[in-house]
């Protein structure tokens, strides 16, 4: 009884670390009625931005989701390695990366040039960071998602005479949709909050490439309460992200509750 | 026996943590300093410290603007030294300082360029060129409020006119938060240009960049106040600080980094 309550103790300690600091944020969020010239701007360009990269990650993850999943080849561990790393990343050592690779000066930045095309201090260079940190959320949940589709499944299939794409899209997609789906939100939600690769690559300019979390690093020095109120608007979006992935995580034969 | 055991470590932990956050005695000093002062504190805390045995400076340094923001939220630290007044009052204003400030150095800006110079600028004039990549500081950060002064100025001149002023900041791809962060991007050769402090251009960092002088008539001499934090855990080591700062000693050291003494 009372190695239970001193487990209860200690379990305490930690929830209120975690949850007192997003809570003293919702409150004086919302009493704090200031909102910036800016905050509308810097919420169109966040959603943009973020849409394009949530289809970029559709687009380039799930392939190699699926080949995580389902092939078997040399260096497998290695490719899940460089794929899962940018999460454990700091974020300003991806930002550095991105400007080593795609900046100016960068591995590609000559030949980008020749195209004319410059990309540190666009909404581009905004999208990429987002990307580079955000899609590994995804491809790891997509991977999960495809491994949880039963292979006497796609078998079937296959002996149904459904080639590999045909399998892919009518079998294996709709089976792990839901994990899928779960993952994309939660590299939705990363996405949103990106700030450390986006300051350093990007760059801040209001419009262009100042997302929420670059304007509340911006207004914070002005008008601390304006801050506060556009960082409860994240919270917001945040805990809808995080319950939206809870739910779709749920086996589809399982009520949805919360 | 297992459970107090852990009860123990629990204690320990605590007690590390917490005694870490007051390890006030022994003399640690916090000071709150301007980004553009890093390399001129950090040498001058090796002489303070050299002076008084047993005494540790830590330093928070960034945009004078972030500094004045966390001392009103009540962050600790025992001086503020600020890249501009305005700052400084906002601190003030605060109730964080009661003390007088005390204008301890001058600084005055410069542009730069990249080393190989891709935009081809050689004076004030070419950062209304179109299409040139100009990286400022964010309006709240001191060196922007200057940087502004000066702009005005320029466009106050029949030479320069009105629209010189914007389309200089038509040409402006980003606002960082802090003047090293301007200086970083132009060093990096991301931007084509910056205005930065003349202290930025420091010995070291010199080859990175090309720095190009401002005609002193436009020039604004930015004014850096220091001030000891009132609810300082060692008022008189804080002090001691700020003296030896506006010492001949501390101004020495400010001199070699590029500052304008005022002693």
């Amino acid at each position: 009884m009372r190695g239970r309550l001193f487990i209860i103790l200690i379990a305490a300690v930690g929830l209120l670390f975690l949850g007192v600091p997003v809570l003293v944020i919702g409150v004086r969020g919302v009493s704090a009625s200031d909102t910036m010239s800016g905050v509308a701007e810097a919420l169109t360009l966040s959603v943009v931005t973020t849409a394009i990269t949530a289809l970029l990650t559709i687009l380039f993850g799930t392939p190699l989701a699926y080949i995580l999943a389902r092939w078997n080849f040399r260096f497998k561990r290695i490719l899940s390695l460089v794929v899962e790393l940018p999460i454990v990343l700091p974020p300003a050592v991806a930002g550095l990366g991105l400007l080593a690779t795609f900046g100016r000066r960068g591995l590609f930045g000559p030949l980008l040039a020749t195209f004319g095309i410059s990309l540190p201090f666009t909404t581009a260079a905004v999208v990429l960071a987002q990307t580079f940190v955000s899609a590994p959320f995804y491809i790891r949940a997509a991977q999960v998602g495809f491994q949880g589709v039963s292979r006497e499944i796609e078998d079937a299939g296959r002996v149904d005479g459904a080639g590999s794409l045909a399998l892919f899209f009518r079998v294996t997609l709709p089976l792990a949709r839901r994990a899928l789906a779960a993952g994309l939100v939660l590299s939705w939600a990363r996405a949103l909050g990106e700030f450390g690769a986006t300051i350093l690559f990007a760059g801040s300019l209001q419009g262009r490439t100042q997302t929420m979390p670059l304007l509340i690093y911006n207004i914070l020095e002005r008008d601390l309460n304006a801050a506060l109120s556009a960082g409860f608007l994240l919270i917001v979006l945040a805990v809808g992200a995080l319950l939206l992935a809870q739910i779709l995580r749920r086996p589809a034969d399982e009520p949805d509750t919360i | 026996m297992k459970q107090s055991l852990v009860l123990l470590m629990v204690a320990l932990l605590c007690g590390a943590v917490l005694g870490t956050a007051v390890a006030q005695e022994g003399g640690t000093l916090t000071v709150f300093a301007a980004a553009s002062l890093t390399d001129a504190f950090e040498e001058i805390a090796v002489d303070f410290e050299a002076a008084n045995p047993g005494v540790e400076i830590l330093f928070n340094f960034g945009g004078s603007s972030t500094l004045a923001a966390q001392l009103s939220e009540g962050a600790p630290g025992d001086v503020f030294a600020s890249a501009n007044v305005r700052q400084m009052q906002v601190v003030r204003d605060a109730g964080v300082i009661e003390a007088a400030p005390r204008t301890f150095v001058r600084n005055q800006l410069v542009l730069i360029t990249p080393a190989d110079n891709p935009a081809g600028i050689t004076s004030l004039r070419d950062l209304a060129s179109p299409g040139i990549r100009l990286v400022l500081a964010a309006p709240e950060v001191p060196v922007r409020a200057y940087t502004d002064v000066m702009l005005a100025r320029a466009a106050s001149l029949p030479t320069y006119g009105q629209i010189f002023r914007s389309a200089v900041l038509d040409n402006l791809v980003s606002e960082e938060d802090n003047v090293r962060q301007v200086f970083l991007k132009v060093a990096l050769g991301e931007a084509d240009a910056g205005i930065v402090y003349q202290s930025d251009v420091t010995p070291e960092a010199a080859e990175q960049v090309i720095a190009i002088r401002v005609a002193r008539a436009l020039n604004s001499l930015a004014t850096y106040p220091i001030a000891p934090i009132s609810d300082s855990a060692s008022p008189e080591l804080a002090q001691a600080f700020v003296d030896y700062v506006l010492s001949s000693g501390g101004q020495n050291t400010l001199a070699r980094w590029g500052f304008v003494r005022v002693d």
